[in-house]
């Protein structure tokens, strides 16, 4: 393979510099035209152009920047997930921002920024471009959880998340300079080399600075129990800012913590009993909290702190079979949450509404085909065959087992089956709630029926043929570092 | 070279997602060519297909496709592949083609039903899953496709589902369906236990060295597939589902619960040959209770007045005969009969569908009689297929029955005894439906006077593929004829690959080609004498009821016993209701009311109220105070690092 490490080429980040310049013409743009709907489309050009040039990089791994970028599979990976999510929001968002007389071009300028921000942190080994990349995603998105600046719980949210999300990046940038001071070198692939050198020569410093950039990362991902701060962002936040929340940082932080913890860190074998406590501890309390949210956004809040949860058993687990299925678990995460995302906005666009679960009733008589994707998403989420919740707890699952994990198994099945409880309540009300008074119709979009068929067709295809999707997440481990 | 087999199921499916995302929005025209393209189509690509394979030299046709990995999980993999070879296309021709034809017909008989666009888009979906059942290269694709056709076999019974009888049938056919791909399934489980794959080349290839001939294992297993096989193709213990499928739209009945689906069991028996020759137990069971169910229809179809029961009973029975085909391992000659029973059956049951659309919904044969004046199309064709299925010389299934009572006498596995049971119901066979032929379009008609005005032909989108359907009854046996006939059995010879462990296995047709054994004088001899035999019969159906109709009715005065015996179908509802359905209600009950009621629902309530104990305990933590957030992450680290520096 090779690697072309010091070479300045632009070609190599052209995706990220395609998708800011779009950002940046947006941004100067809609200072002086007045058509939103011109800036939403410039945006998703840009992205989509993104997209096709990150393809064009799937199996050709290449570094540069002296060793700062990196290109290989896993990057590209999370580049398609990270664009697509922004892309569905994109789409997603557009009439819920008019409904609620919030729609800013600068929606899309930091959309597109925090894009950028990940495909960053993916795309390096070296831990500063990681913490810009975290720190370029995360500032557009403490602006968007405020972009309702007439809603107090907008104004809140976003404040909590700045406040609590500055204070989990000093974790982060402690961790990076101990771990710096243990090895002279902020490159994960020359820490990793020389790790059992460094391990004898300054244990203490290297561990704990590896214990704080777990920390940094698992705010990101909202494992419990740095987990306190979702609740209350995804409730204030706009309803498919929330969305783009509960994939794309989450999505991020994984591909970060998959990077560092099992690759660059996997001479620490005490990590694992780590990853174990905070998968058990985030299964259960995300399942349990959840049970008893009446807001809807609340609940998927938590539900999606049980999702880290099941992707934190695969990286116990460890090894390359369970990253993969990590991965394809990421996947498969981003299709069916942002389409019960899609619904949930769908739903919330209407006037008056505050994202009750009450407000669901009667959706099945008014809105039948939407209320069955409705169910669709909510039994992927729930794990149910032939959809990709299914496959993807399965691949987790039997990779845990595989590595001798089985009580850790035991565990998220059983939690896994209380989620069932809580997905299929919103369906009940769906189908056979009566509304208090008559169900008010939604309004729908090209946009919308495009987000709902692009989340629906790809929950089912992961489900029913997870063959290929699998094959395409193990290409995405060589070569990580 | 490139086949592209996947455009033959792949095409039905489409008509399927077409005709069903738009339901409702198309027209009633647009509805029906969709669905009738992709099955022709479907159709036209197997044929094409076909034609590929013959080019192929004899040895090497076989045609596999694999379209992706399915299911990749460890040691575990199953590819979306599919297989063309002598055995899967006749199937794929015989499915594909009657049910294009029956499509049209569709069209005629459907054409004032409210639901319509529901109808085909059921068809296409059954078509679908039939073709990837038999296209399929490892049982558990297969598996796929038989729970499909099971899934659409219900939905299709039940399309009249706000008829009570109509829903209950459904219901029926899918429970007594289940108990089947229970076996099924658990056989499926024995092969991958002991095999460690379910593909067919594998499978076939290894049992020689994994199961013992005539062991324990191979028995169990082979047995339990053909549990499933009894269910779906309604043998005994499980026929009881299919006189009631007939609560269906009758070009169902034809399609699904005569030609097509009512095969797979015998399909999966045929394909899975090279097993059933590894268990003589099971071959002697299966040809035990093929032969068996045979006789046992055929009897209680000679009491049926209802023109479709008879038809069902009469399908059972035939199906018994394919059963009995592959007991005596002359899986061949059970395809064989499949494939002519498919063109004279769908014929019967579509003529019946054509009589009862003129009688304006009337289904007794007591009040029919005299229609070969007013439906003279219907009246020929059906004619030709009774002909056929009785085994009349010149006639396709003459050839096909013929064959298998000859296989049954002479084969290794056969035995006179068998060959005097089938002959003796081959000779019930011609009864019953002479019988059937002439109270419906002899005589006097028996209607009443404002039935017998409104009396009609059928259009011509009805009687075309009726006609089609006799052409293809007549000549669909002459690839078959067999060698004492001047033949050189043409069919046995292009499925022989597939019977001779082309795959890998033992060669099973070997232990039937030692029929040669037995002199061309013995089979001549018996099938000439059967031929007499099957005459007397029709020539008895016509004395007792178009001559002299009067002894038919003391005949049956003076045997009320057999007769109530027979026309309660043994009773055989019944006793399964006392001994197996009651038990259950009541079982079921018990379960609810004590157990579920008292015991699940008071742990499950248990455990709710200590979760939600737990919940209010750690709620106050969420405070919502930012300082509090912090100092959780805080702490987190701490431990955390405490925790390493401790340790």
């Amino acid at each position: 393979m090779d690697i072309r490490s010091a070479a300045i080429d632009l070609g190599l980040i052209s995706p990220e510099i395609i998708i800011l310049a779009s950002a940046m013409v947006v941004l100067l743009l809609g200072t002086v035209l007045k058509s939103r709907g011109l800036m939403a489309f410039l945006s998703l050009l840009g992205l989509v152009v993104g997209l096709v040039l990150v393809l064009q990089q799937w199996s050709q791994p290449q570094s540069g920047y002296y060793g700062m970028v990196l290109k290989d599979n896993f990057s590209v990976f999370f580049s398609v997930v990270f664009i697509m999510t922004a892309i569905i929001t994109l789409l997603m968002a557009r009439d819920y921002l008019i409904a609620k007389h919030i729609d800013r071009h600068e929606f899309y300028t930091l959309l597109m920024f925090s894009t950028v921000g990940m495909m960053l942190m993916a795309g390096s080994t070296d831990l500063v471009v990681i913490f810009l990349g975290l720190e370029i995603m995360s500032v557009p998105l403490y602006v968007m959880a405020g972009m309702n600046k007439i809603d107090p719980k907008s104004n809140e949210s976003g404040i909590k998340y700045f406040m609590i999300g500055a204070f989990a990046s000093s974790f982060l940038v402690f961790g990076i300079a101990l771990l710096y001071g243990a090895s002279g070198t902020t490159d994960l692939r020359r820490i990793m080399a020389d790790f059992s050198f460094l391990k004898m020569q300054s244990e203490l410093l290297l561990y704990s600075g590896a214990l704080l950039v777990m920390t940094g990362f698992a705010f990101k991902v909202a494992a419990v129990p740095f987990h306190m701060w979702v609740p209350d962002v995804y409730e204030g936040a706009p309803t498919p800012v929330t969305g783009f929340f509960s994939v794309g940082p989450k999505a991020a932080g994984f591909a970060a913590l998959l990077r560092i913890c099992v690759y660059g860190f996997s001479g620490m074998a005490e990590l694992t009993a780590v990853f174990w406590l905070l998968a058990v501890l985030t299964m259960v309390v995300g399942n349990v909290l959840a049970i008893f949210q009446n807001n809807i956004k609340r609940m998927l809040a938590y539900s999606s702190i049980a999702h880290a949860g099941y992707i934190l058993v695969a990286l116990t687990a460890g090894g390359e079979g369970a990253v993969s299925s990590a991965v394809y678990y990421l996947l498969a995460y981003m299709f069916f949450n942002l389409g019960g995302f899609t619904i949930v906005t769908i739903i919330d666009s209407r006037t008056g509404s505050n994202s009750q679960i009450d407000e669901i009733k009667g959706l099945a008589g008014r809105h039948p085909y939407l209320a069955s994707l409705l169910a669709l998403f909510m039994f992927a989420l729930a794990g149910f065959p032939p959809t990709a919740g299914f496959m993807g707890k399965f691949y987790i699952f039997s990779e845990a087992v595989r590595n001798g994990f089985v009580w850790l198994t035991v565990i998220a099945v059983m939690n896994s089956l209380v989620s069932v409880f809580y997905y299929l309540r919103v369906v009940v009300a769906a189908f056979f709630g009566k509304p208090d008074q008559e169900f008010s119709p939604v309004s729908f979009s090209p946009a919308l029926f495009i987000a709902l068929l692009v989340t629906a067709v790809g929950t089912l295809a992961l489900g029913c043929f997870p063959g290929y999707w699998l094959e395409l997440s193990q290409m995405s481990m060589f070569p990580i570092i | 070279m490139n086949h592209s087999l996947y455009l033959i199921i792949l095409l039905p499916l489409l008509g399927f997602l077409l005709n069903g995302l738009l339901l409702g929005r198309l027209k009633k025209g647009f509805v029906s060519f969709i669905a009738c393209a992709s099955v022709g189509l479907s159709f036209v690509w197997g044929v094409k297909v076909f034609f590929e394979l013959l080019a192929m030299p004899e040895g090497a046709r076989a045609i596999q496709e694999t379209l992706f990995t399915w299911i990749p999980a460890g040691q575990f993999q199953v590819d979306f592949s599919l297989l063309f070879d002598p055995l899967s296309s006749v199937m794929v021709l015989v499915v594909a083609g009657v049910s294009f034809i029956i499509h049209i017909y569709s069209i005629g008989y459907m054409h004032d039903d409210p639901g319509f666009g529901r109808y085909f888009t059921y068809l296409n979906l059954f078509v679908f899953a039939m073709l990837t059942l038999v296209l399929a290269d490892n049982y558990l694709l297969m598996f796929v496709g038989w729970e499909g056709v099971g899934l659409c076999s219900y939905l299709l019974i039940g399309f009249w589902f706000e008829k009570k009888s109509a829903s209950d049938a459904g219901k029926k056919a899918f429970i007594v369906n289940r108990i089947g791909d229970f076996g099924f399934l658990i056989g499926l489980f024995i092969i991958f236990w002991q095999v460690g794959s379910l593909n067919y080349a594998d499978v076939f290839a290894r049992a020689p060295e994994v199961f013992a001939v005539g062991g324990g294992v191979i028995t169990a297993a082979t047995l339990l597939l053909f549990l499933g096989a009894t269910g779906k193709s309604a043998q005994i213990p499980l026929f009881v589902w299919l006189p009631d499928a007939m609560e269906g739209p009758t070009p169902v009945s034809a399609l699904i619960h005569a030609a097509t689906m009512v095969t797979a069991g015998v399909y999966m028996i045929a394909r899975s040959n090279v097993l059933f020759m590894m268990a003589p137990t099971t071959l002697a069971v299966v040809a035990i209770v093929g032969l068996a169910t045979a006789l046992m229809a055929a009897t209680i179809a000679l009491a049926q007045n209802d023109i479709k029961r008879v038809l069902a009973y009469s399908t059972i029975s035939q199906l018994g005969y394919m059963f009995a085909a592959c007991g005596v391992a002359a899986f061949a000659a059970g395809i064989f009969h499949l494939m002519t029973h498919a063109f004279f059956k769908a014929l019967l049951f579509l003529g019946s569908g054509s009589v009862i659309h003129a009688m304006a919904g009337q289904q007794d044969m007591r009040y029919m009689g005299g229609l070969k004046k007013q439906q003279p199309a219907t009246f020929v064709t059906f004619f030709i297929a009774t002909l056929a299925i009785a085994g009349i010389p010149g006639f396709s299934g003459f050839f096909s029955k013929d064959e298998i009572l000859w296989k049954s006498f002479s084969s290794d596995f056969g035995s006179p005894i068998l060959w005097a049971v089938g002959l003796f119901t081959a000779i019930l066979t011609a009864f019953y439906m002479f019988r059937l032929v002439y109270l419906t379009f002899y005589g006097e008609g028996r209607m009443d006077n404002h039935t017998k005005a409104h009396l009609h032909e059928s259009p011509k989108v009805m009687t075309v593929p009726l006609m089609v359907l006799a052409v293809l009854s007549v000549i669909g046996g002459y690839v078959g004829i067999p060698h004492v006939l001047g033949g050189s059995n043409r069919f046995e010879q292009f499925l022989h690959p597939v019977m001779t462990g082309l795959h890998g296995g033992a060669d099973t047709s070997e232990h039937v080609l030692t029929s040669a054994g037995h002199s061309a004088g013995t089979e001549l001899t018996l099938m000439i004498g059967s031929v007499v035999l099957i005459l007397i019969a029709i020539y008895m159906a016509y004395y007792l009821y178009l001559k002299n109709i009067d002894l038919a009715g003391r005949i049956r005065n003076n045997l009320s016993g057999v007769h109530a015996l027979l026309h309660g179908k043994y009773f055989v509802d019944e006793i399964y209701g006392a001994l197996i359905i009651r038990p259950l209600i009541n079982g079921s009950l018990f379960l609810w009311k004590i157990i579920d009621v008292f015991v699940i629902d008071g742990i499950a309530n248990g455990l709710a109220s200590i979760v939600g104990d737990i919940s209010t305990g750690v709620r106050p933590v969420q405070t919502g105070t930012m300082r509090t957030y912090a100092t959780m992450i805080l702490a987190g680290a701490v431990v955390l690092i405490g925790y390493f520096i401790i340790r």
